[in-house]
């Protein structure tokens, strides 16, 4: 379904990919972890159109989205949810629940889709009036969440969604990543919080400086020594 | 006191339409425009020239003045909708004094005589009204209100939130900009019709960068965003130096007064809810 082909980025003339190569199947949630500063934003930023790749190919559907603008390719199926809650701060809840499905022309079933979305998160559907930016820091990446999937994505790129949350937070919005999935969104997480990540998983991928180090379906990553040692912390 | 309740009245709903067609620009999509002057200004002199040159009905005139207005604000636009911030201000600036000296340099000419524009063009037809100018205020704000309540207008309060967050909402960034560009413009320009009208005579310093600021004034004293503070602010403004004619040249200090306890004291304007970072 998506496919990076040696895909390298500049910030400046640092490379913060060096030759990224990376494939995610139809109905597959795929993880990549890694430290800090490893280039696995980047990647999601590349792959969804915010940054633009110096050199390879990226291919969504069968399409060629390499130098597609940002917002064609959300147009084409493929969504982010930004790292760190990028959510629209002064708009109503609701209002950012509606700007998910900008693109989407058939009015009746946005609003169903509004109960399906918020179904996943109460809280927010009792908020639907308040502004974005007074929501708890957990509610903002519901809503970020919720927001993504009005646009009904049929790859969702998700960046760090545990950044910064509580643990019951985190456990709630992970049941959330494979609901979605079970009901046909594959799924590209980039995560720090590696043992959560590879627990939902069914392929990993480890990225060090700039270039992937390891690839190995979630379960194999869980028992690979050097992995253990590096990024789940035992 | 002698005070012209109906010259405030016609002077306050002029400013209210061009106002509010900077607050779509500035208030709810968060770029800061300085030029809006010069979309005046063509406003003003499409309508004065189009009726004096052919003779064309004053309805006409202010529907090609908003036209004029609009496409030009749109096409001018483009070039610039990379910029942001202070370097968008700037740009806006440049273009207000860019279309002001063109306007200094133009001859036309006039039932046979030709005429420059650097010189005050006087006799401009008085077709300005009372019930007039209600109507179409009435009808600038009805728009604005359910241009802001469409789905144009809450991707339009997107960008000014944030922009990259927009673009992946699927929002083609630059088309809405654009357009919202073009509406403001036209809004400004048929403001600047009805102004030449009312007053009969213009000339282009009439439309350097104190009209752009003056407007702009007017729109953070009431509030960015909020239509109800467009009013409230351009009524106020208006009315000051109007209220106040006995202090003479006293009275631009009161007006710097009242901008400045309101920005110490409420610097989102009266009505204004919504932080604008443009």
């Amino acid at each position: 379904m998506l496919k990076l082909d040696s895909i390298q980025t500049k910030y400046g003339s640092i490379y913060a990919l060096k030759g990224i190569d990376l494939v995610v199947n139809q109905g597959e949630i795929v993880t990549i972890i890694g430290a800090n500063g490893a280039g696995k934003s980047t990647t999601l930023n590349t792959i969804s159109g915010i940054v633009q790749s110096i050199y390879g190919r990226i291919e969504f559907d069968g399409v060629d989205i390499t130098h597609m603008p940002a917002d064609k390719i959300v147009e084409a199926g493929l969504v982010q949810v930004p790292e760190g809650r990028e959510i629209f701060p002064q708009l109503t809840v609701l209002e950012n629940i509606k700007l998910g499905a900008y693109l989407r022309k058939d009015k009746h079933a946005v609003k169903q889709d509004i109960e399906y979305v918020t179904s996943f998160f109460p809280r927010l559907s009792e908020r639907f009036n308040q502004l974005g930016g007074t929501l708890s820091g957990g509610e903002q990446q519901m809503l970020a969440i919720a927001r993504a999937l009005m646009s009904k994505p049929k790859l969702l790129l998700m960046d760090e969604p545990s950044l910064g949350l509580a643990p019951k937070f985190v456990y709630g919005i992970f049941d959330v990543i494979k609901k979605v999935n079970e009901q046909g969104t594959t799924v590209l997480l980039v995560e720090q919080n590696a043992t959560l990540a590879l627990s939902v998983a069914s392929r990993g991928y480890v990225m060090e400086t700039g270039k992937i180090v390891l690839e190995d379906k979630a379960e194999n990553l869980m028992n690979n020594e050097s992995v253990k040692a590096a990024y789940l912390g035992f | 006191m002698y005070i012209d309740v109906y010259n405030i009245l016609i002077l306050s709903g002029i400013n209210i339409i061009m106002v509010l067609g900077l607050n779509l620009i500035t208030g709810v999509t968060g770029q800061l425009s300085l030029g809006h002057a010069a979309f005046i200004g063509i406003g003003a002199y499409t309508s004065s020239l189009l009726m004096m040159m052919f003779n064309v009905p004053f309805g006409v005139a202010l529907i090609a003045a908003a036209l004029m207005a609009g496409l030009i604000g749109g096409l001018f636009s483009i070039p610039i909708l990379r910029l942001r911030g202070d370097y968008l201000a700037i740009a806006t600036l440049g273009f207000c004094e860019v279309v002001r000296v063109i306007f200094t340099n133009m001859k036309v000419t006039i039932n046979g005589e030709v005429q420059r524009l650097s010189v005050s063009l006087a006799n401009i037809p008085q077709h300005i009204n009372l019930p007039l100018i209600l109507i179409l205020v009435c009808f600038s704000i009805l728009f604005m209100i359910s241009l802001e309540r469409s789905k144009f207008g809450l991707a339009l309060r997107s960008i000014r939130e944030d922009e990259v967050a927009s673009q992946m909402m699927g929002i083609d960034i630059a088309r809405h900009k654009v357009m919202a560009f073009a509406i403001s413009s036209a809004f400004a320009g048929l403001g600047g019709a009805l102004m030449a009208s009312n007053i009969t005579a213009i000339q282009p310093i009439d439309f350097g960068f104190k009209l752009s600021i003056g407007i702009l004034c007017m729109l953070v004293l009431g509030g960015m965003g909020s239509i109800v503070g467009v009013i409230a602010g351009t009524i106020i403004l208006t009315s000051i130096p109007e209220l106040l004619r006995f202090a003479a040249e006293y009275r631009m200090i009161m007006y710097g007064v009242v901008l400045i306890i309101m920005m110490v004291f409420r610097p989102r304007g009266l009505f204004g809810n919504i932080r604008v970072n443009v």
